[in-house]
């Protein structure tokens, strides 16, 4: 039964993947939403009958590897934390298929587009479902090449094609982390299934300095996957791909990944002290330059693109501080609001025949009112006015940074900084887009997108706005029922963290609250005054902090450092070696060896005399070789 | 004591009519040869009491292998071998170099090789027909199913080169 | 009887290399043949030669398995023999020289 959740979009990829172009356009695009649809009905059974059993439901489908001690079994497993990753992908996913049937319409590889889209699933299915490192790798690099070939999907365009290259080639530095991490495991651990690793008792036995270098390396595949400092840079690039494939992989699914990971193996990471602090300082960190770059960026999805990647910064810094279960809360209702945001801003640049600057937009809430109110639900949801969802994950992690021993007052600062500013970004990104003067040329002429396209938007947003509500804080009152039900999965790694809840602090989470809404309504106030009352403000303000601003709209020139710390020095060094080594020695070993054959075979020739006595003499003494080998030993 | 003469006499002859057969120019003059050594083979192996084999060797060899090898001579009826010519000389002198060598060091193994190789072992009835159907049957039994497969391509191939055209 | 052992094998080698000196000698294609049929009861010799001294049967059951070789080898070599001839219609081994060109 549980098999038959990744088995649907299988059989999606197989038959799209297969029929090719024998498959009408679209038969193509419907047949690759109903196997998403069915996956996501299975989840749904599953869901209730785990509810009620309450144990994790199992299925080993075969023997993959065995080899000695080392036997790797293919098994899916379904405990909460996957159930929640599964009914995210399948449902976000559902919507997006079915947005994507109309957005890719007209589109000639449309039905590799959906095996392509199909075989994601299948592979993000795998991931967050497989019950060892090994399979769940498998799922991991899976969605990586999905990734690079959706990215690179119009790869008739050199720079599609190259941002594919790049998210793979950065990709691979992490996974290179995971796989080292893997190995380590196995000669610990003598296992990778997540059953017999993550025991505490187990973990109590190994020297901390391993595990912190096993989470250490874990969180390198996490950063690589999951785009955070300093592997982010391929995530802005990624944006070339289609629209939905940014808001299924590149924001609601793929690049959560490391967050899942973390919060899987939450008990072993939170053994190791360093980690956690490093992997809450890196994901505030990530969050506040993400947001200073996403602050100045005028293409509508890598402001987008900036913002996932500081979403994704907070939910680093909620599991780093041990709040797994914020963690994920957080990735579930992201999925919500930024898949549509995704799906918005593809509508607008559907409306608008590809454009996807901002500069020249504006107006557009008269052309298209169903994406403008659907879009309002997303950005305000994730700038987190109150009662959305993003107020309730969002709030939740300012809350156990403040008050985890891995967090403090620091990091909580600089996150509700940037809380601010991702209300003000998202709010500048919703104004320039729907407001103001009518920038577009005469030739554009704006139109709101078919049904198809708006329907899954109004249901996105209607999730981005009561999906808080399972969620709702216990200073409230309320029982938090995602805690409740993650509480099976996380409830061990959470051992670990003594959380000093009560005593001694200075805020209590009701006053932090405050304090967050204030500063959203602070940045949704001052995006309002720069880009709807004052447009000329922006420009003035860049101008007078030029260095800043540079330094901001240039992404910090970290690829540029990258270039010239890595990129240059390698290609410089891989030309040396072509011109100097290869060309000389390689090209002279190979062509020399060649030469030399040509006139030994000339030589040789001859002794091939054809004459079928000197053959049996030759065997003659190769027997008289042997037996005197065979004496003298 | 005679049976170690006699021994010695069987081996001169086995080793003189073996010489023959190589060294003689007619084909049909070696065959008859060959016959004789197998003769004298079987003799050896009676002598050895390997009684079982001794008849095998009459019957396989001097009378099928050889029978066959005779009528195919007198099928191709060809005459007298040429003089073999000069090119070839190099290659006689080092076959014969080999040959030498060859022998010579088996000869020096053996007699150097092994210390307590002098006295055949006792009498026990190692040579007749049930010792060895016994192993054939029992121990020998995969092998000697192998065997018989064998034959049976042998048999094939053989019908099939034996038609006109290849 | 009571004859060396090293005799018999002696004797083996002996005839051995006979069969090789046919071999490479001699270039009548049957003859060739004849020879190896030589050599093959030169190995017999000795097989029986140890089968006599270790008072163990398996050797004697080895000669029994290489005549049964023997047949097969005769038959299909012979038949061979017997194509090429009719092919080439000669049995001189310096004219069977298609490995070369």
């Amino acid at each position: 039964m549980i098999g038959l959740i990744p088995f649907f979009p299988l059989l999606g990829f197989l038959i799209n993947g297969l029929g090719g172009k024998r498959i009408s356009e679209r038969m193509s695009g419907i047949i690759a939403s109903v196997v998403v649809g069915l996956s996501f009905i299975v989840a749904i059974t599953l869901f209730g009958e785990f509810l009620k059993i309450g144990t994790p439901l199992e299925q080993t489908l075969f023997t993959w590897i065995a080899v000695g001690k080392f036997t790797v079994s293919f098994s899916y497993v379904l405990d909460s934390l996957s159930l929640v990753m599964v009914l995210v992908i399948t449902g976000v996913g559902l919507l997006i298929h079915i947005f994507s049937i109309g957005y890719m319409k007209g589109d000639p590889g449309i039905q590799r587009y959906f095996s392509y889209l199909n075989l994601f699933t299948f592979m993000m299915l795998t991931l967050v479902m497989s019950d060892n490192f090994l399979a769940m790798f498998l799922g991991w690099e899976g969605v990586g090449l999905c990734s690079y070939l959706l990215i690179g999907f119009w790869f008739e365009d050199p720079v599609k094609a190259a941002a594919g290259k790049k998210a793979f080639i950065v990709n691979r530095i992490g996974d290179f982390g995971f796989l080292l991490a893997m190995f380590l495991i196995f000669s610990r651990f003598g296992s990778l299934k997540f059953m017999d690793v993550l025991i505490p008792q187990q973990i109590a036995q190994i020297p901390i300095e391993i595990v912190t270098a096993i989470t250490l390396l874990l969180f390198l595949g996490a950063t690589g996957k999951s785009a955070q400092i300093p592997l982010h840079i391929w995530l802005p690039d990624a944006m070339a791909g289609p629209t939905p494939v940014s808001a299924l992989i590149h924001a609601a699914t793929m690049v959560t990944a490391g967050v899942y990971l973390i919060a899987r193996c939450g008990i072993l990471f939170a053994a190791s002290e360093i980690t956690m602090s490093v992997i809450a300082v890196i994901g505030i960190l990530t969050a506040f330059f993400a947001a200073t770059i996403a602050l100045t960026e005028t293409d509508i999805k890598k402001v987008l693109a900036y913002s996932t990647i500081s979403q994704l910064g907070f939910m680093f810094a909620a599991v780093g501080v041990g709040a797994f279960a914020a963690g994920i809360f957080h990735l579930m209702t992201h999925a919500f609001f930024k898949g549509l945001l995704f799906l918005a801003a593809g509508s607008v640049i559907h409306g608008m025949s590809g454009e996807q600057n901002m500069l020249k937009m504006g107006g557009l809430k008269q052309k298209m009112p169903t994406t403008y109110w659907t879009m309002l639900a997303g950005v305000a949801a994730i700038s987190g006015l109150p009662l959305l969802s993003g107020f309730f994950s969002k709030d939740e992690i300012l809350w156990n940074v403040y008050s985890s021993q891995f967090g403090g007052n620091i990091l909580f600062g600089i996150g509700l900084f940037t809380a601010a500013m991702t209300a003000f970004y998202m709010f500048r990104l919703f104004f320039m887009t729907f407001h103001g003067d009518r920038r577009w040329s005469k030739e554009v002429s704006p139109h709101e997108s078919p049904k198809i396209m708006t329907i899954p938007l109004i249901m996105l947003a209607v999730l981005s706005v009561v999906g808080g509500f399972i969620g709702i804080p216990e200073s409230w009152g309320g029982h938090n029922f995602f805690h409740q039900f993650l509480q099976k999965s996380t409830q061990d790694a959470t051992g670990y963290i003594t959380h000093q809840y009560s005593s001694g602090l200075l805020l209590s989470e009701n006053i932090l609250m405050i304090l967050s809404i204030v500063a959203a309504i602070g940045g949704l106030l001052l995006a309002y005054r720069f880009y709807v009352q004052r447009p000329d403000i922006p420009g003035k303000i860049s101008k007078s902090l030029s260095i800043a601003y540079k330094l901001v709209s240039g992404k910090y020139f970290i690829d540029e450092l990258y270039g010239l710390l890595f990129v240059r020095p390698l290609r410089n060094g891989s030309e040396l070696f072509l011109k100097k080594f290869d060309i000389s020695v390689i090209d002279g070993i190979a062509n020399g060896s060649g030469k030399v054959m040509l006139v030994l075979g000339n030589k040789l020739r001859r002794i091939q005399t054809g004459v079928m006595q000197n053959y049996a003499a030759v065997i003659f003494l190769g027997v008289i070789s042997i037996i005197f080998y065979l004496y003298l030993k | 004591m005679t049976l170690s003469l006699l021994f010695y006499i069987i081996s001169t002859l086995t080793i003189g009519s073996a010489l023959l057969v190589v060294l003689n120019r007619n084909a049909v003059y070696s065959a008859v040869l060959l016959v004789f050594t197998f003769f004298n083979l079987s003799i050896l192996y009676l002598l050895l009491e390997a009684y079982f084999l001794a008849v095998l060797e009459i019957i396989i060899y001097a009378g099928a292998i050889m029978v066959l090898f005779l009528f195919v001579i007198m099928l191709f009826n060809v005459g007298k071998e040429q003089v073999l010519p000069k090119i070839m000389s190099f290659q006689r002198a080092v076959s014969l170099f080999l040959l030498v060598i060859f022998f010579t060091g088996v000869s020096l193994f053996t007699i150097q090789g092994v210390q307590d190789l002098h006295q055949p072992a006792g009498s026990a009835s190692i040579g007749n027909v049930t010792a060895i159907g016994e192993a054939l049957f029992s121990k020998y039994l995969f092998p000697f199913e192998i065997a018989s497969i064998l034959l049976l391509v042998a048999l094939i191939g053989t019908v099939y080169l034996a038609k006109r055209k290849i | 009887m009571v004859v060396p052992l090293e005799h018999v094998i002696i004797l083996s080698g002996l005839l051995f290399s006979i069969g090789v000196m046919g071999v490479l000698f001699r270039r009548n294609v049957i003859i060739i043949f004849m020879s190896i049929e030589l050599m093959l009861n030169a190995v017999n010799l000795a097989l029986v030669g140890f089968s006599r001294y270790h008072n163990n049967v398996d050797g004697q059951v080895f000669v029994f398995l290489v005549m049964t070789l023997a047949a097969a080898e005769v038959s299909v070599g012979l038949a061979i023999i017997v194509a090429l001839f009719r092919n080439r219609q000669t049995v001189n081994i310096n004219e069977m020289n298609l490995m070369k060109n």
